[in-house]
């Protein structure tokens, strides 16, 4: 979640060996986040992060990290702010695409962005999402919000197995995904995994907490072969 | 399969995951609509279940010099206009096989009529409401909980509607095989907003024929309150074709989605909400739990910019005077959500004007009593 600390813990992450970053803009209420990314929503508004502190704290992060970086929000955001506005200066600020948890496949296609695929989606869903999608595929690994669960979704393999039959964009999965087990039995199957909830908590503790945990997850995928968000 | 949007509003602005749930929602309620079973049950429900007709009653002293008549919706079973919305929902969710409603509720009127036809079905029922709203309106927990309906209290944000409505929505998202959102209003990811307009447009045919025959006339004016916004949309769905009826939202002054909100997304909709110039949702402060909410349903958004209808607001005070008026002049204690457009009806310049009584006050007593 984007935060005056976001710069360093950035770096903290990808020193720890994260492929990818995920930076989210906090939006008031949240449908597809369980209660960690709500709360850590809450505490950066509380703290000022509108939108466009959110794009100066990815200039900054920018500034500090190679790796690619992803705003990921809701529509509530650019609606204010602007589709097109926000994808320029956002791609300006550094972000390579975004992530826009409430804005499915075959809304505004124009906007270039990250598609998201479910457990629930039929193939020819899956496949317009990988058309329209930008890079990579999100592989929502389970029909809930977002947070740490006590293992990895059952649902994940077949998801992958209908999606790798209709695309050949790498498929990262993620929702669910906190401990290096469930990482490494995650990119066994997918390309890669997102965590989010678990690694908010854990940057509450500082940038060397991060970095920490992210070496475990990174060690897990390394012995998948994988690379990691 | 369309994209339900009216205008600039409407749309399906959800996670993925609930997308083919509303693909499915949507083919099912194609073929309901086309099926007269469906309808033979639902005209059998509302008649012999839920008392429809409601009356319509002419008010004289609540308002001297005018003729204000009241589309009592306050008489439906569970208290208000709710449950027509319900019934053929629940008729819905039986025909997609699902066992497990979920609803929000705010003001609780949705949530009891959920409860009831959840116990009218043998379905089980979870209702989220705001910690703030089971605070105000506790004789609609009860009445869910005596129905066999968990109440989940919703504890973030400011604990109304808004929070309870999101909480609703996430335990769709993580249930979606074996669960029917229910929805209260006509908001909401298409093709709620459509379902809930025509399974309440039953209320403002009923009215328009009573008037006519009553009357011998079409009011001047057509008036209910608004949060968001289905007494207004069914009431209104009478008198669309109606160019000489006057069509009057009445939002709450501290709710006032249509009167000074801006286009943006909030519940799986494109409409009117209240929201700052980030798009961040603003909160509401309304007596009244109803209408306690920052977005509509974005057909009264599309109205708005047509100028079909014009939505006006009114204050706490105002509105907690036409409940105790009504009450003193007619012996009908109405909910606080219908007073706002009580209190609107009796300002208007017409003589004539046609008041949705969307549900009776019981459950505002303790609220009202202790101001």
């Amino acid at each position: 979640m984007a935060g005056r600390e976001t710069p360093e813990l950035a770096a903290a992450a990808v020193a720890g060996g994260a492929d990818l970053l995920e930076l989210g803009f906090p939006f008031s209420d949240p449908l597809a986040d369980g209660p960690v990314i709500r709360r850590a929503a809450e505490r950066a508004l509380a703290a000022g992060m509108n939108t466009s502190a959110c794009l100066e704290c990815l200039s900054r992060t920018r500034e500090l990290v190679d790796v690619p970086l992803v705003p990921m929000t809701y529509s509530s955001l650019l609606e204010a702010y602007g589709y097109e506005r926000f994808d320029e200066d956002a791609r300006s600020a550094g972000a390579d695409s975004m992530i826009i948890a409430d804005l499915p496949a075959d809304q505004r296609p124009e906007l270039r962005r990250v598609q998201l695929v479910a457990p629930t989606s039929p193939d020819e869903r899956i496949a317009l999402a990988a058309a329209r999608t930008d890079g990579w595929l999100y592989l929502v690994t389970l029909t809930g919000t977002t947070g740490a669960r006590t293992e990895l979704s059952p649902q994940l393999a077949g998801l992958v197995e209908r999606t790798r039959r209709l695309t050949e964009v790498p498929l990262l999965a993620g929702f669910g995904i906190s401990t290096p087990e469930q990482a490494r039995a995650a990119a066994e199957l997918a390309d890669g995994v997102v965590v989010g909830s678990r690694a908010v908590e854990v940057a509450e503790n500082g940038p060397d907490a991060l970095r920490e945990y992210v070496v475990t997850l990174r060690a897990a995928l390394d012995l998948a072969d994988i690379t990691e968000a | 399969m369309s994209t339900g949007a009216y205008g600039a509003y409407g749309g399906r602005y959800v996670p993925e995951t609930l997308i083919p749930a509303l693909d499915e929602l949507e083919q099912g309620w194609r073929d309901a609509l086309d099926d007269p079973a469906f309808q033979l049950e639902l005209d059998t429900l509302r008649t012999q279940y839920a008392g429809r007709p409601t009356p319509l009653t002419l008010s004289e002293r609540f308002a001297p010099g005018k003729r204000i008549y009241l589309k009592r919706e306050d008489l439906l079973h569970t208290g208000a206009h709710k449950l027509n919305n319900t019934l053929g929902q629940a008729l819905l969710a039986r025909r997609l096989g699902k066992n497990r409603l979920v609803a929000e509720t705010g003001a609780g009127q949705h949530g009891v009529a959920t409860a009831t036809i959840a116990a009218r079905f043998g379905l089980e029922c979870v209702v989220y409401m705001g910690r703030e709203d089971m605070r105000r309106q506790k004789p609609n927990v009860e009445r869910m909980g005596l129905l066999g309906a968990t109440v989940e209290p919703v504890e973030f944000g400011s604990e109304t509607l808004k929070e309870a409505t999101s909480e609703a929505i996430r335990d769709w998202i993580a249930n979606v095989e074996t669960t029917y959102y229910l929805i209260g209003s006509c908001v909401g990811p298409a093709p709620y907003p459509e379902i809930v307009r025509e399974l309440q447009a039953v209320l403002g045919r009923e009215a328009r024929a009573q008037i006519l025959e009553q009357e011998g006339r079409l009011p001047e004016v057509a008036v209910a309150c608004v949060g968001g916004g289905s007494n207004a949309i069914g009431l209104f769905a009478g008198f669309l074709d109606d160019a000489e009826v006057r069509l009057v939202g009445v939002e709450a002054a501290g709710a006032a989605s249509l009167a000074s909100g801006r286009p943006g997304v909030l519940h799986g909709a494109r409409s009117s909400i209240l929201a700052d110039e980030d798009g961040q949702i603003l909160a509401t402060e309304s007596i009244s739990a109803g209408l306690d909410y920052p977005g509509v349903g974005p057909e009264h958004a599309a109205l708005r910019d047509d100028g079909r209808a014009s939505y006006v607001t009114v204050t706490d005070d105002e509105a907690v005077a036409a409940f105790w008026d009504l009450s003193r002049t007619e012996g009908i204690i109405p909910a606080l959500e219908p007073a706002h457009a009580l209190s609107h009806a009796r300002k208007l310049d017409a003589e004539l004007v046609l008041v949705c009584l969307s549900g009776r006050g019981d459950k505002d007593l303790a609220e009202v009593l202790a101001r």
